[in-house]
């Protein structure tokens, strides 16, 4: 008993290591794997050629069969190694496969078709990166456009969401008006009612306003956020009154104190919230999924959802659509990681 | 750079905010500053709840109010009909209690392990323990992923030629079709919702693991407390606090999940793994005809409870923060 | 401090020793080798600056920290592989470290709890210890609840009611205020009075340490500079280090070379030796150590030390003059009464040799013979 709650306090043995030690390792070598492991094997598999893709039980690293183009054939000719039979050891590439049989030719005199059992050839392969998967999501599909559209309401939404937001929040903070409370208690009464329950009036609205299926249709709904008014409120209530009444004096108007002053020493919760806020558009789902309903004007997050329904067994561009997704978001995440995880905590999420 | 090319535009606001502050005096200001907030706050959050009340008391396919029919208290004497409320089947609108049932078992597992989890992660991670920084970013990258990622990447492992029945054969056990089985879908669906928002609990529960000092420790070490009273008596009440801001949190966002389980499963197979919010998405917006009457008063019986988890959550924010 | 005397318990006084004590973290030495006995009932008291590792040792005795070479004896007992709870011991933490969501009650009660004391016997320790230090009526609060000053009694009374073999203090009276410093110093004393149980007492207000210790050990950069009764370390200091640091205001230094049984100083001025009980060589480099209550003006006008007076401070019963001279060196004198004394005069000090001090200007010992 004592081992065991030795393990769930602070302390630790002196000097070696304990066994609890030596479970703390382990269980956090299983958190590795299980929150990296299907990540990185996504990321593998994007690499992969759609054979590849089929073959069970899967391979880790991407293999291709190599080709070969030989005079008088249009295409490239898969290769193949000879395990049995008069050409045992040899390489041949194959011309075509009839039944059982197989037509294949020596590399070096492709004019020569010699016939072999299907079961006595094994293909030649390498590692090889199938980028193909990626040059086909941005020449077939039109990915750009949803990245394109992602981007804009994840920038747009931000942006209005900021100033908006730190606009209500420096009145609630920094002025003694009639109707203050009303006004906290509004923020609130939104904070308990997310957008999720309200879908019907929203569409309704949204579409009132000639929004609907429109890029503004969502940025505008979610502009206003209660979370953002609380963050920085919170946050300017911390700066003294005195450095108000000290630019009052020096003849500063009240939205040049705004901008000039609050704003600048509110920076560490608007980056705060400029996060939340480019994570939570980058990553909607629900909303765009009822706003936007011709394609061109879709997220990144709804035509990877649509994809996976119109291509389930195209799993090669799926896969580098998925990994294209989450690319911006690891990227961000490996330069702000520790910013982001203090953020998200202070502000006990959405 | 940025604020090379804002600047211009504040002091462009500057002169008719200088002329409203002439006219109305600094604190009426105070509602020019609050306008643009509460302009969208009335429109797209106050207004569609009182809309709400309306589309949940008026029948037909129509968006148009004006051109909806008054059918009183019909929606939810439809929803809320059943002869037993234990058996979906039995019900009116069976999919709506069938999603109630799936919701509530949802929450129960995945709030159990998630926060039991991330207790468990979090005590690990406030140990000595080398590389702290790094394995608690391990946890906490799921957060940080779109719910449409957090599907795809399991549906690939979990496809039926995927890695895990590779390795399921490997150890000479059988492959499953996983998402054909109802118990297995759903026990997939509640495992990766989990494994997606662990860390974001983990973060906060191993703040307030940190914020209690390490000296109350030393005297209890002084106090020859073994480290599992320690754990009993010193940490686990002084979490607390922490704890219960965890579950209502999760409790919060457990009942409105929706993404990655849709983009994941579609709520199938059959219904197995629909949730309420799908629920009000499908009978809303997916189907056809679109009812809005009986998606509205779904969403009005869940606004219920949300407020009552949220006005829990604020009340022991408030009073954690007081004592 | 109320009730009455009781019989005090010699048995669960315990002897301490030190042996070769060091510790390091990292790379960094902290504790370079500490040698000490403390006997048993003894009130002994670290102090030094910030950042002499007076708090690092005790927690080291207290088991709170690994020792990395040396033995700590408790007792008969090396104690060095023991862990914290099990070596008797009791600790006032600096900051108090009550726990927060126990009452009182509880905060003394657990550590008895801890030791599966019957449940019975428990209330009687508790309400004799509380009643001891006069918190018999805090104990259904929470720490939040109570004053600084009755947080701390809570923390003392959590030691006292395990009966330890050794108290540890850190720095207990550092974040109360000045009276209620000097009250619970006095609190602390009586307590040591009254159970008679070895106690260890980290600061780094000499003055609690001469007022509390019955033996000081005066720690610098991990070392023992000297260790002894309170007014050993005061009349005979060791070195310039502990002759500084113990007596307030600090001793007056003088430095120049030994020439004619004299202190010769670097501007030619003369001033008089000791002319006993310390070994002086011609012509070596010395320093003279005056405390300032020694320091007086010259009864005949140019002769003695010249100064000129920088500040005066008045407060009515005594007067600190500040004064320097002209080779820049402080001198205070500490006289009693007022004195007519005004700034930027000249004046000519007198001191008595036959309770001076004087040390080695190279290496900072005392050139005191035994």
């Amino acid at each position: 008993m004592g081992s065991a709650g030795r393990f769930l306090t602070r302390t630790r043995g002196r000097g070696r290591l304990h066994w609890t030690d030596w479970l703390t390792y382990g269980y956090l070598v299983l958190g590795i794997f299980l929150m990296f492991g299907p990540v990185i094997w996504l990321v593998f598999s994007s690499f992969k050629t759609d054979a590849e893709l089929d073959r069970f039980p899967p391979r880790f690293l991407p293999y291709a069969q190599q080709t070969v183009s030989l005079d008088g054939y249009d295409k490239p000719l898969p290769l193949f190694r000879v395990t049995g039979g008069d050409l045992e050891g040899e390489v041949v590439a194959q011309v075509r496969r009839i039944g059982l049989t197989a037509q294949v030719v020596r590399p070096d005199a492709p004019g020569e078709v010699i016939k072999i059992a299907r079961g006595e050839r094994v293909p030649v392969e390498r590692v090889r990166l199938a980028t193909e998967n990626y040059r086909d999501l941005f020449e077939r599909f039109d990915f750009m456009r949803y990245f394109w559209n992602s981007t804009f309401i994840t920038l747009v939404a931000t942006a209005i969401t900021l100033l908006v937001n730190s606009m209500a929040a420096f009145a609630l903070s920094k002025y003694q008006f009639r109707g203050r409370a009303v006004v906290m208690a509004l923020v609130i009464g939104v904070l308990m009612v997310p957008q999720s329950v309200v879908l019907v009036p929203l569409f309704m609205v949204t579409r009132e306003f000639g929004m609907l299926d429109s890029l503004w249709g969502v940025i505008i709904p979610g502009a206003a956020t209660p979370t953002g008014v609380f963050l920085l409120r919170q946050y300017m209530l911390t700066i003294p009154d005195e450095i108000l009444d000290a630019a009052r004096m020096d003849k500063a108007s009240e939205w040049k104190i705004f901008w000039r002053i609050i704003l600048p020493l509110s920076a560490p919760a608007i980056a705060v919230l400029a996060i939340l806020s480019i994570m939570w558009r980058w990553n909607d789902f629900l909303w765009p999924l009822i706003a936007l309903s011709r394609s061109e004007n879709y997220t990144l997050q709804l035509a990877l959802n649509s994809f996976q329904g119109e291509m389930h067994t195209q799993w090669s561009s799926l896969l580098a659509m998925t990994v294209l997704t989450l690319l911006p978001v690891a990227l961000v995440f490996a330069f702000l990681q520790k910013y982001i995880a203090t953020g998200i905590a202070s502000t006990g999420g959405k | 750079m940025l604020l090379r090319l804002i600047s211009p535009l504040m002091n462009l606001i500057d002169l008719p905010m200088q002329f409203l502050q002439r006219r109305f005096g600094i604190t009426r200001l105070a509602w020019v500053f609050l306008l643009p907030n509460l302009l969208l706050f009335g429109t797209f959050a106050f207004l569609p709840i009182l809309l709400n009340f309306a589309y949940a008391f008026t029948g037909t396919d129509k968006i148009l109010l004006m051109e909806r029919s008054f059918v009183g208290t019909e929606n939810f004497v439809q929803l809320l009909d059943c002869d037993n409320y234990l058996d979906p089947n039995t019900c009116v609108r069976d999919l709506f209690w069938r999603s109630v049932h799936n919701t509530a078992w949802f929450i129960v597992l995945q709030v159990g392990f998630m926060v039991g989890l991330s207790l468990l992660t979090a005590l690990v991670l406030n140990r000595k323990i080398r590389a702290r920084g790094f394995f608690r970013a391990v946890f906490f990258f799921p957060v940080l992923l779109s719910p449409v990622v957090v599907a795809l990447i399991w549906k690939w492992v979990l496809q039926r030629n995927g890695i895990l029945n590779a390795g399921l054969e490997a150890v000479g056990l059988e492959s499953v079709v996983w998402m054909l089985d109802r118990h297995w879908a759903f026990f997939w669906s509640v495992f990766l919702s989990v494994w997606a928002h662990m860390g974001f609990y983990t973060l906060i529960l191993l703040a307030g693991l940190q914020a209690i000092p390490r000296d109350v420790y030393e005297a209890a070490v002084m106090d020859a407390a073994n480290p599992w009273r320690t754990f009993r008596r010193i940490t686990l009440p002084l979490l607390m606090p922490t704890m219960l801001v965890v579950l209502v949190l999760a409790l919060i966002k457990g009942v409105q999940t929706f993404d990655e389980v849709y983009a994941f499963s579609g709520g199938g197979p059959g219904s197995a793994t629909t949730l309420i919010i799908q629920y009000i998405y499908e009978t809303g917006f997916a189907g056809a005809p679109r009812l809005f009457g009986p998606a509205a008063a779904a969403s009005l019986l869940l606004a219920l409870l949300l407020v009552v988890l949220t006005g829990v959550q604020l009340w022991i924010t408030r009073r954690s923060s007081n004592g | 401090m109320a009730g009455e005397q009781k019989p005090v318990d010699t048995s669960r006084r315990a002897r301490l020793e030190l042996r070769g004590v060091k510790k390091s973290f990292g790379g960094a030495e902290v504790i370079r080798g500490v040698d000490l006995h403390v006997e048993q009932g003894e009130f002994c008291v670290f102090v030094g600056p910030s950042g002499c590792g007076k708090s690092t040792l005790l927690r080291m005795i207290s088991g709170l920290e690994d020792i990395s070479a040396g033995e700590v004896r408790i007792g008969d007992e090396v104690v060095n592989d023991i862990p914290a709870a099990e070596r008797g011991l009791a600790m006032v933490f600096q900051s108090y470290a009550l726990y927060p969501h126990m009452t009182v009650r509880q905060n003394l009660s657990f550590g008895l709890e801890n030791l599966r004391t019957p449940r019975a016997e428990i209330a009687t320790k508790v309400d004799e210890v509380a009643a001891m230090l006069q918190i018999d009526g805090l104990l259904d609060r929470r720490p939040k609840d109570l004053s600084g000053g009755q947080r701390q009694r809570v923390a003392i009374g959590r030691a006292v009611v395990r009966e330890p073999r050794i108290f540890l203090f850190d720095e207990p009276l550092s974040n109360l205020d000045a009276e209620l410093r000097v009250e619970m110093r006095g609190e602390i004393s009586r307590l040591h009075g009254r159970l008679g149980n070895t106690m260890i007492y980290v600061t780094h207000d000499q003055v609690e340490a001469m007022t509390m210790a019955d033996k000081i050990v005066v720690l610098r950069d991990g070392r023992v500079e000297q260790t002894g009764a309170p007014l050993e370390l005061y009349n005979r200091p060791a070195n310039l280090f502990v002759a500084g640091f113990i007596g307030s205001p600090r001793m007056n230094f003088l430095s120049g070379s030994v020439e004619g049984g004299r202190l010769r100083l670097e501007n030619g001025e003369a001033v008089r030796l000791p002319e006993e009980g310390f070994s002086l060589r011609e012509g070596s480099a010395v320093t003279l150590g005056i405390r300032p209550n020694h320091l007086f003006p010259a009864a005949g006008e140019g002769s003695g030390l010249h100064a000129t007076v920088r500040s005066i401070e008045q407060l009515g019963g005594d007067s600190y003059i500040y004064a320097a001279t002209p080779t820049g060196d402080q001198v205070t004198l500490h006289r009693p009464g007022q004195t007519d004394l005004q700034i930027g005069t000249d004046v000519y000090l007198d001191h008595d040799p036959q309770v001076a001090h004087l040390f080695d200007s190279t290496n900072g010992q005392s050139l005191r013979q035994v």
